[in-house]
């Protein structure tokens, strides 16, 4: 623990700190373009210099300088005030001053610093370097004349996204920051270089040109588009929506997200419900919510009732179904859309028990029927730095490019049963090992046993560790389950039982078809496939338009808010079940949402605590003995949800990085 | 950026180099050239690779050889580091061509020292025999390329042909270069004058009784002249 001064206040400091760290826990502001807390040091924008003695009189950069005992550090000294200056003034040299056309003008790192830290005025007179735009994909867009080339973007593609395709090519004044011979970067995480950019050349493509950061009102949320619950936000202006930002939470998504996170919300303005409608002769029509609920009370259905949950829903719209459901005397109730119907008698046999920030301190990772990449991109992101720490990975399954090193074993579900014995050498003598079971294991029968029983001979649980994890990848999932939206069978048993009437909560992946004698209510926010299929369609709100309760793949409760406001006539969720019950004649007992969440609080008590819910752990006993190949539940990663399939950037990310068209020429 | 290379259509050149792979002797050198570093860090040998590479290009195709990008691919495979970093390698160095150059890449340096000492001169021997900069000859023969500082300041003006190196040049003997290269023959390589190396013009100009034999100095110390 060295002991150094910051401007004559000593202070300790962590062993192996840097001085621009110490200088922070002092409480010093550092300027800097090039360091970045979650990326290697680089050293090069030299906009951290600070004075530091003993060691050569001239100013140090201090990102990269080790913090050692009875250093003397100054922040505040005329060398470092001119330093400082000199370096602005040498970046700026090259830099345009096209802040009033720049989108990252009021969120400039560069703009701010020189404000705080340059010199009033230029005293460069010669031509500046111009340097021609990239292609860098359908996220982001370039203009690389601003380009300071602190490489960060280079080292985050090369570290946390793990594609090595942005690099610096050329030298000196020609030096240039590009992907691969221009191709687009192929990473479902590209859209951080956007946020790590401290400068305007490299911005959002679809939020080009659309708004100032300062007129933006900014809600915290949580993501749905995966179930990790990305801490986002949102930023809104009048009633749209305009991007999604990620948060800092470091147990949930550190610093990063998705790009289907970041770049889903212009599909919250497309194909959106904005009023009831209710089918005649085959044929959906618009009607007033009190046609659609006089046409929804009309059905005799005697409790046969049934409920089917969508992927994006908050709890508290899955428990306002739950007690409608059970008011009218309905049992039926399900979450899992796709017709999985894994056993939920331990919630601990289906959760992420490792957590997410644990399993970056795994040291032998098996990882059965999953393309991370695709269900959860900041789950492999940590599996990367497990990776970087020493971890070793293997996995069963179809062979999909995760980014790092694999051990393929086969895609065969019979390998579960007698894994070879390297492999469980291996495993005895990890100390912290751990098993990803992705959806495509849960879609197998008999697939969950084995992997349960695996538990024991792979000796996944030791004191303080849990190895087992589940990895869902809707944002509904484990809230449903503690909610109770699973029954025997799933929605095969429930499309068998045939229920009279069907509430549908914005569940667009369910094969409608089975359901062809119930009458079917939409309740949900986009004309997608379960709105086709409907008799009734009550237009709902999107995640950004309510307030709700999430839980994420690991158990973790979290709470968003309301950005915007639904369009049209369209209402949030809990409002709607609840003026439906007084028309069907099963008054619900709430009145407000407030109301409705301390219900569903004293019915599911975990859902009222920020943080990991305990659901303990008990293996229970299930069929073993699967075999056959491993499928992937994911088709296509930008489309999974009804919001991304109404998204254009969405659409564009999956017809270029998915299909393999070409769009470099028409984005220019 | 007008200096900038035209990277080749990248469709053409997959079509032509994309089954590039080493010859018998050069994938024996390639090897041996990954020896000398420790395993797991065979990536150090990127920049003889490229070099290599560029040399079996020039061979194949009769000229002083370029990079074309499967080329370096095939590189970065071999040593098992990304693309990207292969490409950032080829492009920092001037010595790995991103285009195809003629069978002659005429490397005349402009820095201050042969500037002074009359590169101009030379440039315009080269202009006058059709090179331009940045171009090659419609012949193929000539690739002409302005550099930056090549080390040979005591011999300048200076210009890098290939792997020679031809030095204290003028108008008329650069022009007799080019007219030699043309026809085939072999140029003299080095300096154009009457001189060895760099040594001083016309014969030593001190300690000129040690050309013949050792001579001892000794007695003549303190003297002036030596």
């Amino acid at each position: 623990m060295p002991k150094v001064k910051v401007d004559g206040v000593e202070i300790e400091v962590p062993a192996g700190a840097t001085v621009l760290q110490a200088c922070e826990l002092a409480g010093k502001e550092i300027p800097r373009f090039c360091y970045h807390e979650r990326l290697s040091i680089a050293g090069n924008c030299r906009m951290c210099l600070v004075e530091v003695k003993p060691g050569p009189p001239k100013p140090q950069a201090s990102c990269a300088l080790p913090a050692a005992d009875n250093q003397e550090i100054r922040t505040d000294s005329e060398m470092v005030k001119k330093a400082r200056e000199g370096v602005m003034e040498f970046l700026l040299i090259n830099h345009p001053l096209d802040c009033p056309i720049c989108d990252q003008g009021g969120e400039c790192d560069l703009q701010d610093q020189s404000m705080a830290y340059g010199r009033g005025g230029s005293r460069y007179d010669e031509n500046k370097r111009a340097v021609t735009e990239k292609y860098m994909g359908p996220i982001v867009k370039t203009v690389m004349t601003r380009c300071i080339q602190c490489t960060r973007c280079i080292r985050f593609a090369e570290e946390v996204a793990g594609v090595p395709e942005i690099g610096a090519i050329y030298r000196g004044e020609n030096m240039q920051i590009t992907t691969y011979l221009e191709h687009a970067a192929k990473s479902e995480l590209s859209g951080n270089v956007v946020d790590l950019c401290p400068v305007g050349a490299l911005t959002s493509k679809p939020y080009a040109f659309e708004a100032r950061p300062w007129e933006l009102k900014k809600t915290h949320a949580i993501d749905v588009m995966d179930a990790v619950g990305t801490n986002i936000r949102l930023d809104s202006r009048g009633r749209q929506v305009l991007r999604a930002v990620p948060r800092i939470n470091d147990d949930v998504n550190e610093e990063w997200a998705s790009d289907k996170t970041r770049h889903n919300v212009d599909g919250l303005v497309r194909k959106r419900l904005d009023k009831p409608y209710v089918r005649k002769d085959g044929k959906l029509v618009a009607a007033t919510w009190n046609e659609a609920f006089a046409a929804i009370a009309a059905v005799h259905h005697g409790g046969s009732v049934a409920a089917i949950a969508g992927d994006l829903l908050d709890c508290e719209t899955m428990f306002a179904g739950k007690l409608l459901v059970e008011k009218l005397g309905g049992t039926m109730l399900e979450g899992r859309q796709t017709g999985l119907a894994y056993d939920v008698s331990s919630l601990g046999a289906v959760n992420f028990n490792t957590t997410l920030n644990g399993i970056e301190t795994a040291d032998m990772i098996l990882l059965i029927g999953t393309n991370l990449r695709w269900e959860a991109p900041l789950v492999n992101t940590r599996i990367r730095k497990a990776i970087k720490k020493g971890a070793k990975v293997f996995a069963v399954g179809p062979e999909v490019d995760l980014t790092y090193k694999v051990e393929w074993l086969g895609n065969d579900a019979s390998l579960l049963a007698n894994l070879p014995q390297a492999v469980v050498e291996a495993f005895g003598k990890a100390a912290r090992p751990a098993m990803i079971v992705g959806g495509g294991v849960l879609a197998k029968d008999g697939a969950h046993g084995d992997t349960l029983a695996l538990v024991e001979t792979l000796g996944l649980i030791k004191d303080q560790w849990n190895g087992y994890n589940v990895l869902h990848f809707a944002a509904a999932r484990m809230g449903g389950l503690m909610l109770g939206y699973a029954m025997d069978g799933g929605v095969r048993a429930m499309a068998a039982a045939a229920p009279k009437l069907l509430f549908s909560l914005g569940a667009d992946e369910v094969d409608y078809s089975a359901f062809d004698s119930s009458f079917k209510v939409y309740i949900g926010h986009h004309g997608d496939k379960g709105a086709h299929a409907a008799d009734v369609i009550l237009p709902g709100a999107s995640y950004a338009e309510k307030a709700g309760t999430y839980v994420n793949l690991e158990g973790r409760v979290q709470y968003g808010d309301k950005a915007v406001f639904a369009p049209g006539d369209a209402r949030e969720d809990w409002s709607i079940l609840r003026a439906l019950s007084d028309a069907l004649g099963a008054k619900l007992s709430f009145d407000s949402f407030e109301q409705l969440r301390v219900e569903m609080v004293k019915a599911v008590p975990a859902l009222g605590v920020e943080g990991l819910a305990d659901y303990g752990w008990s293996i229970p006993k299930l069929p073993t003995g699967a075999t056959g190949e491993f499928g992937s539940p994911i088709k296509d990663f930008y489309l999974t949800n009804a919001i991304c399939r109404a998204s254009p950037t969405m659409q564009h990310c999956s017809a270029e990085l998915i299909h393999g068209e070409s769009f470099a020429e028409a984005a220019e | 950026m007008a200096d900038a290379v035209h990277i080749p259509d990248e469709a053409e050149t997959r079509a032509r180099w994309g089954a590039f792979e080493w010859t018998a002797e050069n994938a024996a050198q390639a090897d041996k050239i990954i020896a000398r570093y420790p395993a797991g860090r065979q990536q150090s040998a990127v920049m003889p690779l490229l070099d290599l590479a560029q040399r079996q290009v020039g061979a194949e195709t009769q000229t002083n050889g370029w990079l074309p990008v499967p080329v370096m691919e095939y590189i970065g495979r071999q040593l098992d580091m990304p693309y990207m970093r292969v490409y950032e390698v080829a492009t920092f160095y001037t010595m790995y061509n991103l285009a195809p150059v003629g069978r002659y890449h005429v490397q005349v340096c402009g820095t201050t020292p042969c500037m002074l000492r009359g590169s101009d001169d030379v440039f315009s021997a080269c202009k006058n025999k059709g090179l331009v900069k940045g171009g090659t000859t419609p012949d193929g023969l000539f690739t002409l390329t302005e550099v930056e500082c090549l080390g040979a300041c005591a011999n300048a003006p200076m210009v890098q042909i290939n792997d020679d190196n031809f030095e204290d040049l003028t108008y008329d003997s650069m022009s007799a270069i080019l007219d030699d290269l043309a026809t085939g023959k072999q140029p003299k390589i080095g300096p154009q004058i009457d001189r060895q190396t760099s040594c001083p013009e016309g014969g030593p100009t001190s300690l000129t009784a040690m050309v013949e034999e050792n001579h001892d100095y000794r007695g003549q110390w303190g003297t002036t002249t030596i």
